[in-house]
């Protein structure tokens, strides 16, 4: 009906449109994966961002991806992505070089629920790529350190080369105020750490079931272990998060992509409560 | 002036009255047209455009035209095409980037803003459109869909006849308009003549219905009109029992049905083509051979495509079991937490238009019946 919806907004952005923002630098990780820091070309920078969110980060001419924000979140610039090189969009985000324009909308999704760990035990786990998304959350961790209890951290990766900011895992397993455990899936005879699955890890961790908040990240298959093991050992369902992955076009609830029953992973997500999402979890192929 | 609510007839004769009335209003006209064997929408520039003497004949996997004894102009339900079309288009640029001496600069598509009239909408597309209102217009605004629908007048034809595949009664949504139009017709054949009632739903509708030859409507012309819109009521194809279903689907994820389905089910996407609310959409990079432009397009996608859910491990759903359950528990159920509303408005294209005559309104009812618990496959833990 001609007068029932109301007239676009034209000084409204649009919300494809993505903002250019310069790679200032380029890190290789692993052997596929490598990390941009990135600043706004000219001009604004986008809105500020919380540990857990995401951006659309855009390469000219190849496409667009959705892609964890990595960076220090007490300092939001430059703006941090770690990026593994699997399809052409993250491909050509990967060979990106010091200079280059690339494209970024966002920040957008629900980040983690911090504050609500505050006077609470702290159980981070981290698998593969999942740290990325996690190490905000750790720098906010350390950052309002005395906020928080006991703090625990459990990072797997495949093996010992998957790793990602192995310099920086170094110098967190040096402090002592909270503690890193590392364990990868299998590793020559040079890994002197552990080996195994984080669920192998639980075990050695010290919590108050009752007191504990936990944030987990890595395959869907490693976060449904590791809150089942959880949840047996007394947390509360409701104080296990997860940071979830789906098919992202727009990251604005709309293309459809990244549903998750009734969820859009994009908008509700992608950090969820245990309780939100478990019954889902258990189906196959939703 | 016609005001809000007024009820007029329209002369058979007077009709092309109207579509000049929408023209000098300055509207491009879009309405039903025969082409490729179907009543299509597209353009109508003359009264001949019109499926004058036409019907349809639905069921599942079936689409036939026929000649009706009479020259009825609206005498079929719907057909392959709905008013998402026009709406939200099966492509559509975004934007363009251009490529500068600093990186590039993105120009965003300018809205097109040419007013449009649809002639012909259905209770149901009606409801349709009020549905796709509340996917473009949450926090972000599509600002195409936007710039389109505020534009848009809406001339509602309430339907003479129920289709085949028609259940729109039991979905709540017609077959008779009751709101969400600028001007509604009721076609009336028969004893009195062949005329319209029309009945002015906002002032931009007055002021086309202000350039028609038209008399106060009478007593006979509102009771037909009520009779033509029981009668169609009454002769619906299909029905669908919708008690307590937004937890019935997600209740039953392991339901033998779906993979029953899956067998015929072959996520051609038709279903989803047809579907007058279905919103799914992927991106696309068109890059200029001399990669100094790059145009960032949207098209249709859907949930039966593979790649839909594609991860860097494969796709998420890769059973057509598992995409015809997402489909149809999105459609009738999670809709209702995501938007407020079911996303089925009982017109029945993916019926029809489904090459193996798939219909939900029978594999609701299947999986209505619980399954035995013997058969009941485990999930992931």
């Amino acid at each position: 009906m001609a007068s029932s919806a109301p007239a676009a907004t034209a000084a409204a952005p649009h919300p494809y449109a993505p903002t250019p923002y310069r790679v200032l630098s380029r890190v290789s990780e692993t052997a596929d994966t490598v990390t941009i820091t990135l600043a706004p070309a000219r001009g604004a920078a986008l809105g500020a961002h919380r540990p857990g969110q995401f951006n659309m980060v855009y390469a000219f001419g190849v496409g667009e991806v959705a892609v964890s924000i990595s960076d220090d979140a007490v300092a939001p610039a430059p703006l941090v992505h770690t990026v593994r090189a699997v399809g052409q969009v993250t491909s050509a985000l990967a060979r990106a070089v010091p200079g280059q324009v690339l494209g970024v909308r966002g920040p957008y999704g629900r980040p983690w629920p911090i504050a609500g760990a505050h006077g609470k035990d702290v159980l981070v786990v981290g698998g593969g790529l999942g740290l990325a998304p996690l190490r905000p959350l750790l720098k906010e961790l350390l950052a309002h350190r005395d906020r928080f209890g006991r703090i625990e951290i459990i990072y797997g990766a495949r093996t010992p080369k998957d790793l990602l900011y192995y310099p920086q895992i170094q110098s967190w397993r040096q402090r002592s105020d909270w503690r890193v455990q590392v364990t990868v899936d299998a590793a020559g005879r040079e890994w002197y750490g552990d080996v195994g699955l984080v669920t192998a890890r639980l075990p050695d961790v010290r919590l108050e079931p009752a007191r504990t908040v936990a944030f987990l990240c890595g395959p869907e298959i490693m976060m449904r272990n590791t809150a089942r093991d959880l949840v047996d050992r007394g947390i509360p369902e409701s104080a296990i998060w997860l940071s979830l992955e789906r098919n992202m076009k727009c990251a604005i609830a709309q293309c459809g992509h990244c549903q998750f029953g009734p969820v859009f992973v994009c908008r509700e997500g992608p950090v969820f409560a245990y309780t939100e999402i478990r019954r889902l979890l258990a189906v196959r192929e939703v | 002036m016609a005001s809000v609510g007024d009820r007029r007839r329209i002369e058979r004769g007077a009709f092309p009255a109207l579509l000049a009335a929408l023209r000098s209003e300055g509207y491009r006209i879009l309405g039903p047209t025969v082409r490729d064997a179907a009543i299509v929408y597209d353009e109508i520039t003359a009264e001949s455009d019109l499926p004058i003497g036409w019907t349809d004949r639905q069921g599942a996997g079936t689409y036939r035209l026929e000649r009706r004894d009479d020259e009825a102009l609206f005498g079929y339900t719907v057909g392959p095409f709905s008013w998402k079309r026009h709406l939200f288009p099966s492509r559509e640029r975004l934007w363009t980037a251009r490529r500068t001496g600093d990186g590039f600069e993105v120009d965003p598509e300018p809205p097109d803003d040419r007013p449009v009239a649809i002639l012909g909408a259905r209770a149901c597309e009606i409801a349709a459109m009020g549905i796709t209102d509340r996917v473009f217009a949450g926090a972000h605004r599509d600002p195409g869909y936007q710039a389109r629908r505020s534009r848009l007048f809406v001339l509602a034809v309430q339907c003479g006849q129920a289709g085949g595949t028609c259940f729109c009664t039991s979905m709540g949504t017609g077959p008779g308009v009751t709101g969400g139009y600028d001007l509604s017709l009721t076609e009336i054949l028969g004893p009195g003549g062949h005329r319209f009632l029309a009945v002015v739903g906002s002032e931009a509708g007055g002021r086309v219905l202000d350039r028609v030859p038209t008399v106060p409507a009478g007593d006979a012309d509102g009771a037909a009109a009520e009779a033509i819109v029981a009668r169609t009521a009454a002769s619906m194809g299909r029905s669908m029992d919708t008690t307590g279903i937004r937890e019935l689907l997600p209740g039953r994820p392991e339901h033998p049905r779906w993979e029953i389905v899956a067998r015929r089910c072959l996520a051609c996407t038709n279903c989803t083509m047809v579907c007058p609310t279905c919103f799914c959409s992927t991106t696309e990079e068109v890059p200029s051979l001399d990669a100094e432009k790059a145009e960032r397009w949207r098209r249709w996608d859907s949930c039966f495509n593979s790649q839909f859910s594609q991860l860097h491990g494969g796709s998420v759903r890769q059973s057509t079991a598992s995409r015809y359950r997402q489909w149809l528990t999105h459609k009738l159920s999670t809709w209702h937490e995501q938007f407020g509303t079911s996303g089925c408005v009982g017109c029945g294209r993916c019926i029809t238009w489904c090459p193996v005559g798939i219909d939900l309104t029978e594999e609701v009812a299947a999986i209505r019946v619980p399954a035995p618990p013997a058969t009941a496959p485990r999930g992931n833990r």
